[in-house]
């Protein structure tokens, strides 16, 4: 059974109870139900119910992990619902959970961990050039290849500090400052919530495997 | 009040409620504490220091830089692998660093940032325990100890509220210099400036008028086009993750299709992502599908508001990274009759295009 009281204990679920009107103005302008088969409403309409098993069921399946986090539904909703806030919240415990593992979109959050996560452990950034491959990011196109091959040449011209000590965009942050963040990550449940992407993942796979 | 009532007079538009005039808040005028954005550092650094460069020199503001602070882990947030206490204590150090550095209104650069700060302000105010346990993990994690920012601005907020003064220097205006007529200018808001705490926007989520007001006072004109409001398409996890950047992509098309038959000359940006955004798709549609949204062949410019302000306050366009768009922004600096060294713009552009042949 999954812990009810503790996930509607979520302030992100707390803020967005407000009893739907079915209006479907946030179904009509999400991004995401243009592109998945996939309806805010219907999201909130499961909160709304306080269906453990309906729930459990929400969690573990990919249709959590269609939003695009545009929060377009906040803007317009006439009950002040933020179903993308919501899902925000319903993403967590379904990690929290293990229940993701259950969902092809779920188990992508090892990529995730893997990119941004070890981008903000060991860099202080969720994003650094140095990260951003063409393999991975074709899309960049060739002025970004230009610009990866001449990384000093392009910041220097542009008055940017890349990797060097000091102020300025992509500055190297300073090694007191990443302790700090790091020892946030432990304290508050990231480090935590990593782990155990990391360790469903594999044991998945590998039960998959066997 | 008495100047609301004067726009209005003598107009079909009289007796209608100007709805954007209920989103109006307060913009600190000086002493800023900037934040930058990991996204903006990445692809335009040229146009934060555009900002920092007007604030100094156009309008003589004070501003610390300060290099302890670091992601605000918003993306992180958004793609689900950073927890809300963790955002929540993050988001405290920053504060803590602000306050140690003697500041309290806080400037933000990016529109993530600004959107996950707002939600947090909000979550302490809705919820004051968050915050207690807030304080509770900082001291324990880092030992310090943080108070609230006076203010939160958006670095967009700072250049509307001085968009007049900046007019007043600007060296060129939004018109084209061959036909004198105002430019065409298509604004696009990001979602996390208004849509999801509206008071926190110039305009609100419905009538975003902080980019469309700085294009008006300088110039232009302003097209509206149908998904004006459409995401850009991000998606944090759609587009992080290989298989699903589609979703980016097709958002990313919705707009330009949508905005291509009124021949905009430009794109004009909040926010660091959508600016990189449409700066790409628009490569890979013509790459993929042959497809160019502009007349002249090249595709649309897309900028963001600092580099507008700083062209047309006669800052050089190398200076400020623009031959760092993949979009090229020659065929609109041409329009407006910019003044600067082609040679040196042409030449690193060429090094590009080069690639382009190889790869």
């Amino acid at each position: 059974m999954i812990p009810m009281d503790e996930i509607y204990a979520d302030p992100r679920i707390r803020e967005n109870m407000n009893a739907c009107i079915n209006c479907g103005v946030c179904t009509a302008l999400c991004p995401a139900a243009d592109y998945y088969d996939y309806e805010p409403r219907y999201v909130e309409r499961i909160i709304l119910m306080r269906n453990a098993d309906a729930l459990e069921e929400l969690m573990s399946s990919d249709y959590i992990w269609y939003c695009g986090q545009c929060m377009s539904c906040k803007a317009r909703c006439p009950r002040q619902n933020a179903p993308g806030t919501v899902v925000s919240a319903l993403r967590y415990w379904s990690q929290k959970l293990g229940l993701f593992i259950r969902s092809p979109k779920g188990r992508q959050q090892l990529i995730i961990k893997q990119n941004i996560g070890k981008n903000i452990y060991e860099l202080g950034y969720c994003v650094h050039p140095s990260r951003l491959t063409m393999e991975e990011h074709p899309e960049q196109g060739p002025v970004w290849q230009w610009i990866l091959n001449n990384l000093e040449k392009v910041h220097a011209l542009v008055d940017g500090n890349i990797d060097k000590n000091g102020p300025g965009p992509m500055r190297k942050i300073p090694e007191e400052s990443l302790q700090e963040i790091r020892s946030i990550l432990e304290g508050t449940g990231a480090i935590d919530l990593w782990n155990q992407i990391e360790m469903e993942v594999i044991n998945t796979d590998n039960d998959q495997n066997c | 009040m008495t100047k609301i009532a004067d726009m209005t007079e003598n107009s079909p538009e009289q007796r209608k409620k100007i709805y954007w005039k209920d989103y109006i808040k307060y913009i600190p005028e000086d002493d800023y504490f900037f934040f930058r954005s990991c996204i903006r550092q990445t692809f335009f650094p040229g146009a934060e220091q555009a900002f920092l460069a007007i604030l100094k020199n156009n309008l003589h503001k004070n501003y610390f830089d300060d290099p302890r602070l670091t992601t605000c882990t918003g993306i992180g947030y958004h793609s689900d692998i950073i927890p809300l206490e963790t955002l929540h204590t993050m988001i405290a150090r920053h504060f803590s660093i602000m306050n140690e550095s003697g500041y309290s209104n806080l400037v933000i650069s990016c529109v993530t940032t600004f959107g996950v700060m707002t939600e947090v302000m909000n979550t302490w105010h809705e919820f004051p325990e968050t915050l207690e346990k807030a304080r509770e993990n900082l001291q324990k994690t880092t030992g310090r100890a943080f108070e609230l920012p006076k203010a939160i601005a958006h670095a967009n907020d700072i250049i509307y509220l001085y968009r007049d003064e900046i007019a007043k220097q600007s060296v060129y205006k939004l018109i084209n210099k061959e036909t004198g007529k105002p430019l065409k200018v298509v604004d696009h808001v990001g979602c996390h400036y208004a849509k999801i705490f509206p008071h926190h926007g110039i305009g609100g989520a419905e009538f975003p008028k902080v980019l469309s007001e700085m294009i008006k006072t300088w110039g232009g004109e302003v097209v509206d086009y149908p998904e004006r409001r459409h995401c850009c398409g991000f998606g944090f996890r759609q587009y992080l993750i290989k298989e699903s950047r589609g979703y980016s992509l097709t958002h990313a098309q919705i707009k330009f299709e949508s905005m291509q038959p009124f021949h905009p000359d430009l794109i004009l940006t909040n926010c660091p992502g959508c600016n990189m955004f449409m700066d790409r798709w628009q490569y890979v549609i013509q790459e993929t599908t042959g497809k160019v949204y502009s007349s002249s062949g090249n595709g649309i410019p897309v900028l963001t508001y600092e580099e507008l302000a700083a062209l047309l306050l006669g800052y050089d366009p190398v200076q400020i990274g623009l031959f760092m768009h993949q979009t090229d922004v020659l065929p609109l600096l041409e329009k407006l009759g910019i003044q600067f060294n082609k040679n040196e713009y042409a030449k690193l552009r060429e090094e590009s295009l080069d690639l382009a042949k190889i790869l």
